[in-house]
């Protein structure tokens, strides 16, 4: 854990999300829409949270992060460059042939992937598996998984809770980027949620519900998760904006998976601009 | 050949222990069969080293993953029909595609779960799973057999597919056989047919190569106990200097064993060959013996083909 403000965060943060609109203007292919929801919590993470060495990204002792929707790796791809697991100039390289940063995480080709992901459903199984090594070697690393609401919709999901409840995983903290949007639409239409957060409780997670775009929230949440050492696995409910921070994007499901033309680039990196003046 | 029958899942169970016993750094994980997949001992004996994540094959895969990922060796432990197909897409994503050393050891391969019914026959499996990079498919033909390519998967490191008998098969080997991964092992030298057989046909085929030679057929007999990486080099061999090759596995006849050994016979472009094993349809409950019958997986269809062939 590393002693950051939250407006240092705040700054960071905007950095990170310039840095995906440029990615994926320039490759003209990406996610920018759950990148931006996920922005905040992604930040306060690699920024701040997580026991991570840029310098030695296979150590044995370090956090793990794993990006169960793998669809928004720029927002992840970011962070990784800022924190100097590679040169910033690759980020331009995104899902161009030959590039470390595929369209989805590939952990054999990027320093700093814990694992690939990319199949939605699938990350958080993975999580629990790094988080049971964690307690059977009595090695104090954590887990953070990063799920979407709409990827709660695969089974696996739960088959990975209710493992993670098992073997008393409170080395686990799940966040789900609850951004209410996918590819089809509003997800309580797609497939009606009632109440995720309240799923994983029920799954004998610790449950906290706080705006996943609220910096203040996310740390002292993180602040307090750090303390509770109870046997059980965390879950971080974390209502979220789609698109979150530049405004033609907020709340619109078809920015999913679409590219800025370059008048659209001009405006987030404008509007993102005047938001880190703002602070 | 011994007239003592013995199922290659108990080959595993014992082997398993042997090895995790050595190696605290591999896992069982388990998924609530582990009693008829031969995993009781591992869990009495090696508690440390041995997970069960419930009837939930999926989770079980990417659990593994991610004890890949922190160095441990795990052994996915469940029956081949769920173990290919129930897990295949988490297998493909999270085991094969980041060459995670993770093996997959299944019981119940082919029919050998003979009276449990079509649900329970695998007969898709390692031909599916050979389609995925990265992955090494391997069925052996008996109890030592299984011993020896269970500890030669242990040794490799990479993702890796072992398919087990549920029935007992007869013995074949003697326990001091040796296996080597992607390596044939040649039961007989001839000049007329090769038989090539994988896992509980073999004994099969060592039974219809002994009628064969009774009258006058010289028979080479293959154990392709590897079907990924195929060793095309003895497949090649009985192409060029043969030139009539059956195959013969407790599988469908489309894309396993047999379509492996086409390929690299249509290659060369000089054999003929024809695949015996389950005829591109679905079993049912009856006798394993039965079932293989159905499918004409027998030494007199073996005998037969053998005889057209050479006509």
């Amino acid at each position: 854990m590393k002693n950051v403000s939250v407006l240092d965060l705040k700054k960071q943060c905007i950095d990170l999300k310039k840095k995906v609109i440029d990615m994926v203007y320039k490759a003209q292919s990406g996610h920018p829409g759950g990148s931006l929801s996920a922005a905040d919590f992604v930040t306060a993470l690699y920024f701040k949270e997580m026991k991570i060495d840029p310098e030695n990204p296979n150590w044995p002792e370090r956090d793990r992060f794993v990006l169960s929707k793998g669809h928004v790796c720029p927002i992840q791809y970011a962070a990784l460059a800022t924190r100097g697991y590679f040169d910033e100039a690759v980020l331009d390289t995104l899902r161009q042939e030959g590039s470390i940063l595929q369209g989805h995480p590939d952990m054999k080709k990027c320093p700093g992937i814990d694992i690939s992901t990319g199949s939605l459903g699938q990350g958080l199984a993975c999580g629990v598996g790094m988080g049971i090594v964690a307690k059977q070697d009595n090695m104090d690393y954590r887990v953070f998984v990063v799920v979407g609401d709409g990827e709660c919709q695969e089974g696996e999901i739960w088959e990975a809770a209710q493992t993670a409840y098992k073997y008393q995983l409170d080395n686990l903290v799940v966040f789900v980027d609850n951004n209410n949007l996918q590819i089809d639409g509003i997800t309580d239409e797609v497939m009606p949620n009632i109440h995720l957060g309240k799923k994983f409780e029920a799954f004998g997670f610790d449950m906290y519900e706080i705006n996943g775009n609220d910096m203040q929230q996310i740390v002292d949440t993180l602040d307090r998760i750090r303390m509770t050492k109870n046997g059980k696995p965390k879950c971080i409910f974390a209502n979220t904006v789609k698109g979150k921070g530049v405004s033609y994007m907020e709340n619109q499901c078809g920015w999913h998976g679409v590219a800025p033309n370059d008048e659209q680039y001009a405006q987030a990196m404008k509007e993102l601009d005047e938001q880190l003046q703002a602070l | 050949m011994s007239e003592v029958k013995k199922a290659t899942r108990d080959g595993f169970g014992e082997e398993i222990v042997k090895l995790g016993k050595i190696d605290d750094s591999i896992y069982v994980v388990d998924v609530d069969i582990g009693k008829s997949c031969k995993t009781t001992d591992f869990r009495e004996k090696l508690p440390q080293q041995y997970l069960n994540v419930g009837i939930a094959e999926q989770n079980a895969a990417g659990v593994a993953a991610g004890l890949a990922t922190c160095g441990k060796i795990p052994f996915v432990v469940t029956y081949a029909v769920f173990g290919s197909l129930r897990m295949c897409e988490m297998i493909r994503q999270e085991i094969c595609y980041p060459n995670l050393n993770v093996k997959i050891a299944c019981s119940h391969g082919g029919v050998t779960p003979a009276n449990d019914g079509a649900s329970h026959q695998s007969i898709e499996d390692m031909g599916v799973l050979r389609t995925i990079p990265n992955m090494t498919v391997i069925m052996p033909a008996d109890y030592h057999a299984a011993k020896k390519l269970v500890a030669a998967a242990a040794a490799y490191d990479g993702p890796v597919y072992l398919r087990f008998t549920r029935d007992a098969i007869p013995v074949i080997y003697d326990e001091d056989v040796e296996f080597e991964i992607g390596k044939a092992r040649t039961l007989k030298e001839g000049k007329d047919v090769a038989i090539i057989a994988n896992g509980d046909t073999v004994s099969i085929a060592i039974k219809a190569a002994k009628e064969l030679e009774a009258k006058g057929v010289s028979v080479r007999l293959l154990d392709m106990h590897t079907i990924k990486p195929l060793d095309e080099e003895v497949v090649a061999a009985c192409v060029n200097e043969i030139g009539k090759i059956i195959t013969v596995e407790d599988h469908n006849i489309m894309n396993g064993l047999g379509s492996a050994v086409c390929e690299v016979a249509a290659d060369i472009g000089s054999a003929q060959v024809k695949r015996i094993g389950i005829q591109d349809q679905f079993g049912q409950s009856a006798p394993y013996e039965r079932l293989l019958e159905m499918n004409g997986v027998t030494v007199e269809n073996i005998v037969k083909t053998a005889e057209e062939m050479l006509k």
